[in-house]
């Protein structure tokens, strides 16, 4: 197919991708008078921001006055095991009440306070109740708040349109090749800058709390396009995923059930989590059951229950329940908050979960237990990007959301990723308008590109036969799951690597069959291309990085060890294979340091780095 | 144990429904057989979904004849022997298979006048109370599954579209007049351009509410309600009742 022949659309600035990320950085480039558009693989207000269910981190302090954005910033840094990207914490800390009011300005109705205002709870990580929320929907009130908002912008929105590769002038950023799915015609965005706001590839998984579009498509744009990935050995297993029935396996129990009071059980009756808490977390953790029911109840002075460590501990422990036999019938744990709470609260704070339970496995979460087990849940890593634009090492290329990496470090908080999305989706918006508006010459798009990636996508519709793409999926998942899981070790991730890279060869030769109108076979097996990279990705950066940080845990290297702090992983794409490396950490701004490692009192009395 | 599909294939132009076989799994929804169908026998069968868990109201069909979301239908709500006949939604135009073209509903979202802030007291955090917001929120946990306007009457067998909105916006409608902080006026938008005279208040949508919104008794009505008191003069609207219109 000739390049000469496809339709051609022209914008300042394309958005790939309409979750939250993607749906605030369009906002800000249109609010900044640039011609934007912005691509979506499924239908407008259906991504996975969605599916967030407990709520959005921002240290407003309507509940607890004591909080601030410093301790917002320490909780993140000390929750990513201190080897977040400092400014970025630092930012997302900041500006995170900010917008969270500005989504309240838009239309979103988050519950309230006694007085009036947005009203804040408790999860994971956090010291104090600071998730505003909306019942255990928060992801689907600020993604239709975005979606209501965004389609009086003048924003060119094209639904159902997926993303191939990226074109380069020389080595900037001119445009990208994508796909409407409705008739699989192609498409070529001629485009000044590009914002990746792809999400994550937890589809590489085979229990995962991601849908289909989740396939690693920003990730493997740019890096064949030769944009680094930072810290993909850091993927975050969900501690609660339902694991019964078995076609449900792996979707998400939101955290808020533990922060409003849930606990968590083994078979033996016994609350386990007292017996995995880190050493660290020690002082600010209730040791008794008696203290974390004072907390439930509302005193100050009382410690959190240990169900409200970070997700890397909860995940692990209940795997390691499990593996000494003291597991739930279906391989979890039991997750109640049927006798800790009364059943009206729970259908008034938990709605979405009562109905999931109820409807996908019989069962009544106000009067018995949960199943619950660790799911594939999140990408901590991701396109490498400068801290303050957003910008990869490719001029024009931008990265915000769940496919950029380096604010969340080792292991991201709950709430931490939608107040992400609307941070970094403005300071986006705001790089590429800056990058647009500096840009003096013109850029092209060159024939011979487009007509290859053209080639590449028709090829696999062009063959007379070839493997399933369902099943070449199935076969990556299953490796993933085995080799490159909760717990890893090197023997098992360089078996996995072998194993990604005999695949290799059955995913440049999947066919999918018919024509390429509205065809799920065929968009499986393009999609198949990134997630390929994705999961190499993840699995190389894995074998490189030897200890056990946040949510990376190597079982032949124990605990956490002092030169890991001293650099990154970094990936990118050689000739035609791929290489990871450690690159140095940057010194932190010290009044950063001061804040992260300050005491509490100190940061109440707001005596560090005022 | 086995089990039957029948499975509607096809385009704009023409289509027939084709029976497929599939494995059964403990507590499998109609999403997964289908699926299955795809792994195993139809690569090319379209059907859009994304969460797989009823919160994003993709995967919206007609199974056995009743407008549903594919994810939240368990099998074992079926007779065992019950043939599960599966079809694309009625009211929309079809692309292919199970997928229809719904994008007349984000045209109506488009239309509605947006949300107008009322500025808060010297620039103070705006101030709401859940009392006041209990309602709309209500309406706020539409997922946009469009399976009320699939049923609605006036868009499906009169085929309306340019006289009626629809339920799912009407509640829409309903959350940005009902919200304490917005002061825009959409209630003469809502009697013209939205057509709320259409609706002849059957309550077919909130039966079929996957989020059980009482879509008519507290969304539509009120809205209604809203647009006589407006536009009617009660004493004659009661003469007019009683006696016809003159």
């Amino acid at each position: 197919m000739s390049a000469s022949v496809i339709q051609t659309i022209e914008h300042d600035v394309l958005v790939v991708g309409a979750g939250g990320a993607g749906i605030r950085a369009a906002i800000e480039c249109a609010q900044s008078g640039l011609n934007t558009g912005m691509i979506s693989k499924s239908l407008l207000g259906k991504a996975h921001t969605v599916m967030a269910e407990g709520g959005i981190a921002a240290s407003l302090g309507n509940v607890d006055s004591r909080d601030n954005w410093k301790i917002h910033f320490r909780d993140t840094m000390r929750g990513g095991k201190f080897l977040n990207q400092w400014r970025m914490a630092e930012h997302h800390a900041k500006q995170a009440p900010a917008r969270v009011q500005e989504l309240e300005e838009w239309g979103a109705v988050f519950d309230r306070t006694g007085e009036g205002l947005i009203s804040q709870r408790n999860f994971g990580g956090h010291r104090y109740p600071r998730l505003a929320h909306v019942g255990d929907r928060t992801g689907l009130e600020i993604i239709r708040t975005l979606q209501d908002f965004c389609v009086h912008q003048g924003i060119a929105t094209h639904m159902e349109c997926t993303g191939l590769d990226l074109v380069l002038d020389g080595n900037k950023i001119s445009g990208l090749v994508g796909y409407w799915r409705e008739t699989g015609r192609f498409i070529l965005f001629k485009t000044k800058a590009i914002i990746l706001a792809t999400g994550g590839g937890g589809k590489a998984w085979k229990v995962t709390s991601n849908s289909w579009e989740y396939t690693g498509d920003g990730l493997g744009m740019a890096y064949r396009a030769g944009a680094e990935l930072i810290d993909m050995e850091f993927t975050q297993f969900h501690p609660t995923g339902m694991v019964s029935p078995p076609s449900v396996r792996g979707i998400l129990v939101t955290e808020g059930v533990r922060g409003d009071g849930g606990i968590l059980l083994n078979s033996e009756g016994e609350r386990f989590m007292f017996n995995y808490i880190p050493e660290k977390f020690a002082n600010e953790t209730a040791d008794t059951e008696a203290e974390a029911q004072r907390w439930l109840d509302g005193d100050r002075e009382a410690r959190r229950p240990p169900e409200l460590l970070t997700r890397d501990v909860v995940a692990r422990a209940i795997k390691a329940e499990v593996e000494a036999g003291r597991g739930s019938p279906n391989g979890g744990a039991f997750l109640d908050i049927a006798s800790r709470r009364p059943a009206d609260f729970i259908k008034k704070k938990l709605p979405s979960m009562y109905h999931q339970f109820k409807e996908l496995a019989v069962i009544d979460i106000t009067k018995e237990p949960m199943e619950v087990g660790p799911t594939l849940h999140y990408f901590m890593g991701g396109i490498r990007v400068d801290s303050d634009s957003q910008q990869t090492n490719i001029p024009g290329l931008f990265a915000c959301g769940e496919c950029a990496g380096g604010m969340h470090g080792a292991n991201r908080l709950g709430g931490n990723s939608l107040s992400d999305l609307l941070v970094f989706g403005k300071l986006a918006g705001g790089g590429a308008n800056q990058y647009v508006n500096n840009l003096t010459n013109t850029i092209n798009c060159n024939d011979v590109d487009v007509s290859r990636i053209l080639t590449n996508a028709t090829d696999i519709l062009n063959r007379d036969e070839g493997k399933n793409p369902y099943l070449v999926h199935e076969e990556l998942q299953d490796i993933m799951q085995n080799n490159v899981g909760i717990v890893r070790t090197a023997e098992e991730l360089q078996i996995g690597l072998e194993k990604l890279d005999n695949l290799k060869a059955d995913i440049e030769n999947v066919y999918a069959h018919a024509s390429p109108q509205y065809n799920p076979g065929w968009n499986e097996a393009l999609d198949l291309k990134n997630l390929i990279i994705t999961a190499e990705a993840v699995t190389r950066a894995a074998i490189l990085r030897e200890e056990s940080r946040g949510a990376h845990t190597r079982i032949d290297f124990e605990g956490e060890r002092e030169e890991g702090l001293s650099y990154n992983i970094i990936i990118k794409k050689t000739d035609s294979s791929m290489t990871a490396e450690k690159i140095s950490r940057e010194d932190p701004p010290q009044e950063l340091v001061d804040i992260a490692h300050a005491s509490l009192k100190e940061l109440e009395g707001e005596q560090i780095g005022a | 144990m086995e089990r039957n599909f029948k499975i509607w294939r096809g385009d704009s132009r023409q289509g027939e429904f084709k029976n497929y076989s599939v494995q059964l799994e403990q507590g499998m929804v109609v999403l997964d057989a289908i699926h299955r169908v795809q792994v195993e026998h139809a690569n090319d069968l379209a059907v859009r979904w994304n969460c797989k868990a009823g919160k994003c109201g993709s995967c919206s069909m007609e199974i056995n004849g009743k407008p549903k979301l594919a994810c939240m239908t368990r099998l074992s709500d079926y007779a065992d022997d019950e043939l599960i006949s599966i079809q694309p939604m009625k009211t929309f135009p079809i692309i292919k298979d199970l997928v229809t073209d719904v994008s007349w509903n984000y045209e109506q979202n488009k239309k509605i006048l947006p949300f107008k802030l009322r500025k808060a007291a010297n620039n103070g955090k705006p101030r709401m109370y859940q009392q006041d917001v209990e309602r709309i929120q209500e309406f706020r946990k539409c997922i946009e599954c469009y399976l009320c306007q699939d049923v609605c009457h006036v868009l499906r067998d009169q085929g309306q579209k340019e006289k009626f909105v629809g339920p799912r916006f009407m509640i829409r409608l309903a959350s940005l007049e009902m919200h304490p902080l917005d002061v825009e006026d959409r209630i003469p938008q809502i009697k013209a351009e939205f057509g709320s005279g259409m609706c002849n208040i059957t309550r077919c949508c909130t039966e079929v509410c996957p989020e059980h919104i009482q879509i008519t008794d507290n969304g539509i009505i009120p809205l209604k309600e809203r647009v006589v008191d407006r536009f009617y003069d009660p004493v004659m609207w009661i003469y007019n009742k009683l006696f016809g219109d003159s």
